[in-house]
């Protein structure tokens, strides 16, 4: 079975600026991948090299096996849907003959349009103008028009970005339905809390180069960052200032009677038997290290090894 | 094909929606009902005057405003779509950067190209019924030769206009290259060409000037239905230099199409080299 996406050594340049250099990223067939990095770090330029808006400089892209910029492209592009990053359609129309207009160029059925408007939530809204849309609704109008045609590779460029928490959970509701489907989603995002969940893997770009990929479980491992734990005690109970463990880096007194530790993650279950050994312990929670701290960590890397990668 | 169509199809049904067709042909009808009424003031008298007269004034203002509606209708055809996110989605849908480029076009074609039969048409057939001197027979040939070459001088602009919008990087911009376009070819370029016969006091090469009356479309387009004409010809001052005989019909007609694909044809070279 071929790769939905396979990136082999992949460069674009515009004039000085090297947007990416030397990509390698591969996708599977039904395959959620995030992409992840601050603005500027070429997650936007990835997605337009893969649907053949762009060109490389150099270095190759294969869609399906194909050549998104080759003699098959109009069929591949059938296959593909792709939700940009700022887009307002056209404020004249309602949201029904927006997307109408798209699904005529998709060749998919009118048929369609009202069941994805029903799917995204804005039925109530359709014969409305775009005009008089909120940020949120327009983003479910973008979604609606990137299922148009039950692609088999979705691109969403920031999806959740100034979206409300319903509707950032909708997004990654309709995103969950749609893996389960069979489709592989490629989803950028500087947006990280909530993404882990939704994810196959994620790749960490910076400035234009590939900085992680892989699962987050095996980025955790590969960072080594120490994982939190939060201890609370009973009101009328007290814990030791010191020496609870000593494998614990830090332990900081938090609000509600609790205390934060910073513990490596090889050493989380022995801190833990010795933990829930006290006496007066109220709750304990374990927090392993978030996609921000994993991308922070990747960041500076990148920053103060340039020689060690280089 | 069947995509560029449904560009040009929803294109079209804009123009309707936004009034640009039903603007445009009053604008047209109001104007040539007008000077066909009161063409005749000069001469002391109000009434319907000779179908050369109003041929002649409706082409005078015709070649101001033509060109600047059609600069209007499309500037922002392009970066238009380009600012609103939606340049970019079109192009990952299974459509050429050609064939988009030219549905659009064909829209707007169609928007110019109706409103300007219905307009002028409109009047044409006011003129008939009203006016007890003018036969059908005897308008119908200059009003449709002037209605043809009006279509043309306005798809030419077009043409210019999307050579504008696929160039430009922001609406504002394309905006003032616009107007721009509109004073050179409207306003400055004749002027100029006056300038520089009065300043030689006539004595430029004649082959010469009919050949720069050729670069200007708003040119070809006065030849076409002024020097139809004789007595027309003697009042159009410069034109009256490039006489009819230098001139087939046909062949200015011709020269007009050219200057509708020309542009086209380099705002589609420029439309696929866009960063975008």
């Amino acid at each position: 079975m071929t790769n939905a996406v396979d990136l082999d050594q992949l460069s674009c340049h515009f004039g000085g600026v090297h947007a990416l250099t030397s990509l390698d990223l591969s996708l599977g067939e039904g395959e959620v991948l995030g992409l992840l990095g601050h603005n500027g770090a070429g997650k936007s330029t990835a997605m337009k090299l893969i649907l053949g808006i762009l060109s490389p400089t150099s270095g190759r892209v294969r869609v399906f096996g194909e050549d998104p910029r080759g003699p098959g492209s109009g069929r591949l592009r059938l296959q593909l849907g792709y939700l940009p990053e700022n887009v307002s359609f056209y404020d004249n129309l309602s949201g029904r003959e927006v997307l109408a207009y798209f699904a005529r160029l998709k060749r998919v059925s009118p048929k369609e349009v009202t069941r994805l408007l029903g799917q995204v939530g804005l039925d109530h809204a359709a014969n409305r103008r775009v005009r008089t849309y909120s940020k949120g609704m327009r983003q479910r109008l973008g979604l609606a028009q990137a299922l148009l045609g039950e692609p088999r590779l979705l691109l969403l460029d920031e999806p959740t970005v100034g979206l409300d928490p319903m509707a950032t959970r909708d997004v990654y509701r309709t995103m969950d339905e749609l893996r389960a489907r069979g489709t592989g989603i490629i989803i950028s995002s500087h947006v990280l809390p909530g993404i882990e969940q939704h994810v196959d893997r994620v790749a960490i770009l910076g400035r234009g180069s590939l900085l992680a990929e892989g699962t987050i479980e095996a980025l955790r491992s590969q960072a080594e960052l120490p994982l939190t734990i939060r201890v609370r005690r009973q009101a009328d109970a007290r814990f030791p200032e010191t020496g609870l463990h000593p494998a614990i880096q830090e332990a900081i007194p938090g609000s509600d009677n609790s205390l934060v530790l910073t513990v490596p993650t090889g050493d989380k279950l022995r801190v833990l038997n010795e933990l829930l050994n006290l006496p007066g312990l109220a709750d304990v929670s374990v927090e392993p290290p978030t996609l921000e701290s994993l991308y922070a960590h990747f960041d500076t890397e990148l920053n103060e090894g340039e020689t060690r990668y280089a | 094909m069947h995509e560029s169509l449904v560009v040009a199809g929803k294109e079209f049904r804009d123009g309707l929606r936004n009034r640009w067709v039903l603007a445009i042909t009053l604008v047209f009808a109001l104007l040539a009902i007008a000077l066909a009424w009161f063409g005749a003031a000069v001469s002391g008298e109000v009434g319907f005057t000779r179908v050369s007269t109003t041929i002649a004034s409706l082409a005078s203002l015709a070649v101001f405003l033509i060109p600047l509606i059609a600069l209007m209708l499309a500037y922002d055809s392009i970066v238009g779509e380009d600012e609103s996110g939606t340049l970019l989605l079109l192009l990952t849908y299974p459509l050429s950067r050609t064939g988009l480029l030219a549905g659009k076009f064909m829209g707007h074609a169609a928007i110019m190209g109706l409103s300007t039969l219905l307009g002028f048409g409109i009047a044409g057939l006011v003129i008939v019924v009203f006016d007890p001197e003018a036969t059908l027979g005897a308008l119908a040939g200059p009003f449709s030769l002037f209605i043809g070459s009006a279509i043309l001088l306005g798809w030419s602009f077009l043409a210019l206009s999307y050579l504008i919008s696929a160039a430009a990087r922001e609406k504002a911009r394309a905006a003032g290259m616009a107007l721009m376009v509109w004073f050179l070819f409207v306003l400055v370029y004749d002027l100029t060409l006056l300038g520089i016969l009065v300043g030689t006091e006539g004595q430029v090469n004649e082959s010469l000037f009919r050949v720069l009356l050729m670069v200007n479309p708003t040119d070809i387009f006065r030849l076409i239905n002024l020097t139809g004409f004789e007595q027309v010809a003697e009042a159009s001052g410069m034109l009256a230099i490039a006489t009819s005989e230098d001139h087939s019909v046909a062949g200015l007609i011709a020269l007009l199409g050219l200057w509708v694909i020309a542009p086209l044809a380099l705002a589609i070279a420029v439309f696929r080299r866009r960063r975008t």
